[in-house]
């Protein structure tokens, strides 16, 4: 789907601009308090990084990766809290924001009486909540350069994982909210979302599980996130992370096409 | 040729039909109506005309364009004003105007230009940087009818533009939706108000029940349905029924209403006279010129506002 789309948003600059025109608005509406959200999006995981990374590292002291490798705690800690912190800020992004939007505000409705189509408005929205993505994650990036808990090299390409990794739950965050009847449905989302958090393998190796629930865990999108930012982070690429990068993509695909296809549902009946 | 056709148009939503086989011709510079209750698929049509509603059955065009394949370039020259506001709470009233130019693809410098423009011409220029939240209720409809000019359109949907508006309010939107009007500006408008129908449109469509009832200019409308005067009579009694035989032969037709009745005749004082010669003495009489609400009453049995 992404290969059936892109050329035609780049063929022509009709929906591409109109795409732009929603990040404009969001643009345009950010300000005063809203920074502070924005804000906070990138001190969780520094948060994390140093409570858990560094304060219980010191107690935990140096970890065996599978492979062999020892690394210390706190360096196998960032990179899942950098894919999570992608995470967190695509989902706030594309749930609540987006729910709020759609259903209370009406504001798609506006959006779709002028020449915007339901696809527009949602890569928009995504770009949107991208664009915030990612500007935690680059932040966050830049602290463990500086911590020495990667390199800057491996920083960059880490990076371009995170993109990814915020398109991805964007995408599934977009599809998910076209689907909640009310803000109640959100605490589902909300413990999920924490659920995974904590057992991503962001903690914790997923080998110290059970073998059943090692397959569990390793299968969740978080963990495929996780293991690539974490192979990209400390090093050891394989095939595995060319297969995470996959399984992500084809998330990503899905969660548009279900998105674009809920929200026509939705508001153009 | 018409910017609007419709013929056996139909809106359904699984069983129910919500719009059941109308055919509607709106020329350029008309402004047209649509008269009926809640629920006689008003809004249906028009989000079918406003392309962001996919019609069941029948044959639409919109400015000669199929609405199923050329939705974006319709959109595009279309301005709606939705029956609820649904104005962006996050933004200013100016911004309001220019965020949606943009959604048109207007350049930022004509956006802004022209969201000056029309906030003088809706009267809101003092409260251009303030939030949305805090306008009133005229306010807010003012800025979304100007919002649904901000592209220029050629024809421009309003849906219910005064419900819910205090007269006062009423009167301004009425006012400013004449001189787009004058400007000969195409207006498509829906209505349970028979006043404003009567004020703003020169043809109208009286719909019931998802079909179209009776069509024509308010004036040929009372014309034909109606008589040129109506007497309201209230009796002080439990019920007005009884009082109904006892005035039988005066007028051309009554209408029994739970608290009044209507009786529709040429000269209102003759018939008054002729009332309390009887000898009735209701509590209450009123003479008054038929309506647009008269037409609807002795087409359906109903009133419009209930």
């Amino acid at each position: 789907m992404v290969t059936l789309m892109l050329p035609r948003l780049i063929a022509s600059e009709g929906p591409a601009r109109r795409s732009g025109a929603v990040i404009e608005r969001n643009a345009t509406s950010l300000r005063g308090a809203y920074w502070i959200v924005v804000a906070s999006g990138f001190l969780e995981p520094l948060l994390y990084l140093f409570s858990i990374g560094v304060g219980v590292g010191a107690l935990i002291g140096d970890l065996t990766l599978p492979g062999g490798r020892v690394v210390e705690y706190a360096a196998f800690v960032a990179p899942a809290m950098l894919a999570s912190s992608a995470m967190t800020g695509a989902l706030s992004e594309t749930t609540f924001n987006f729910f709020g939007k759609m259903k209370y505000w009406k504001l798609y409705d506006g959006m779709l009486a002028t020449p915007l189509r339901p696809i527009e408005v949602a890569l928009g929205e995504l770009a949107w909540a991208m664009i915030r993505g990612n500007i935690y994650g680059a932040a966050f990036l830049v602290v463990m350069v500086a911590m020495d808990l990667t390199t800057p090299g491996r920083a960059v390409a880490a990076f371009f994982a995170t993109v990814l990794i915020g398109f991805t739950f964007g995408s599934l965050g977009m599809a998910l909210s076209t689907f909640m009847r009310s803000w109640q449905d959100f605490d589902i989302v909300v413990s999920v979302q924490f659920a995974l958090f904590l057992f991503s393998g962001t903690f914790v190796p997923a080998q110290a599980y059970p073998a059943v629930l090692r397959w569990l865990v390793e299968i969740t999108p978080l963990y495929r996130a996780v293991d690539l930012t974490r192979a990209l982070c400390l090093g050891g690429v394989g095939w595995l992370q060319l297969l995470d990068v996959f399984y992500l993509l084809v998330l990503f695909a899905a969660g548009m096409a279900v998105a674009s296809r809920r929200m026509g549902k939705l508001l153009l009946k | 040729m018409a910017l609007i056709h419709a013929r056996g148009l139909v809106k359904r939503f699984g069983d129910f039909t919500a719009v059941d086989g109308i055919d509607v011709d709106v020329q350029r510079g008309e402004a047209f109506g649509f008269l009926g209750p809640n629920g006689a698929g008003k809004s249906s049509t028009m989000r079918m005309i406003g392309c962001v509603s996919p019609p069941s059955g029948g044959v639409l065009r919109i400015l000669d364009l199929d609405p199923l394949r050329d939705g974006v370039k319709i959109r595009g020259r279309l301005g709606v004003c939705p029956q609820l506001d649904n104005l962006d709470p996050e933004l200013t009233v100016r911004e309001n105007l220019t965020t949606y130019a943009r959604f048109f693809g207007i350049p930022r410098k004509v956006a802004r230009a022209r969201a000056a423009e029309l906030l003088d011409f809706v009267q809101l220029t003092e409260r251009a940087d303030s939030k949305v939240e805090p306008l009133s209720g005229g306010m807010k409809r003012r800025l979304t009818i100007a919002r649904a000019l901000v592209n220029e359109p050629e024809i421009v949907l309003l849906d219910e533009p005064t419900t819910g508006l205090d007269p006062q309010a009423r009167h301004l939107v009425w006012e400013r939706l004449f001189r787009l009007k004058q400007q000969g500006v195409t207006l498509v408008l829906t209505t349970h108000y028979m006043d404003e129908a009567e004020q703003l449109c020169d043809r109208l469509v009286v719909m019931d029940g998802g079909t179209i009832v009776a069509e024509g200019s308010p004036r040929t409308l009372i014309d034909r349905y109606s008589t040129r005067e109506v007497v309201e009579l209230r009796f002080a009694a439990e019920s007005q029924e009884p009082f109904a035989d006892k005035l039988d032969g005066i007028g051309e037709r009554l209408e029994i209403l739970p608290d009044r009745i209507l009786l529709y005749v040429e000269q209102g004082d003759d018939a008054v006279a002729a009332v309390t010669a009887r000898p009735l003495s209701p509590a209450n009489v009123l003479v008054r010129r038929s309506s647009l609400e008269d037409v609807f009453l002795t087409l359906t049995g109903r009133t419009l506002v209930d």
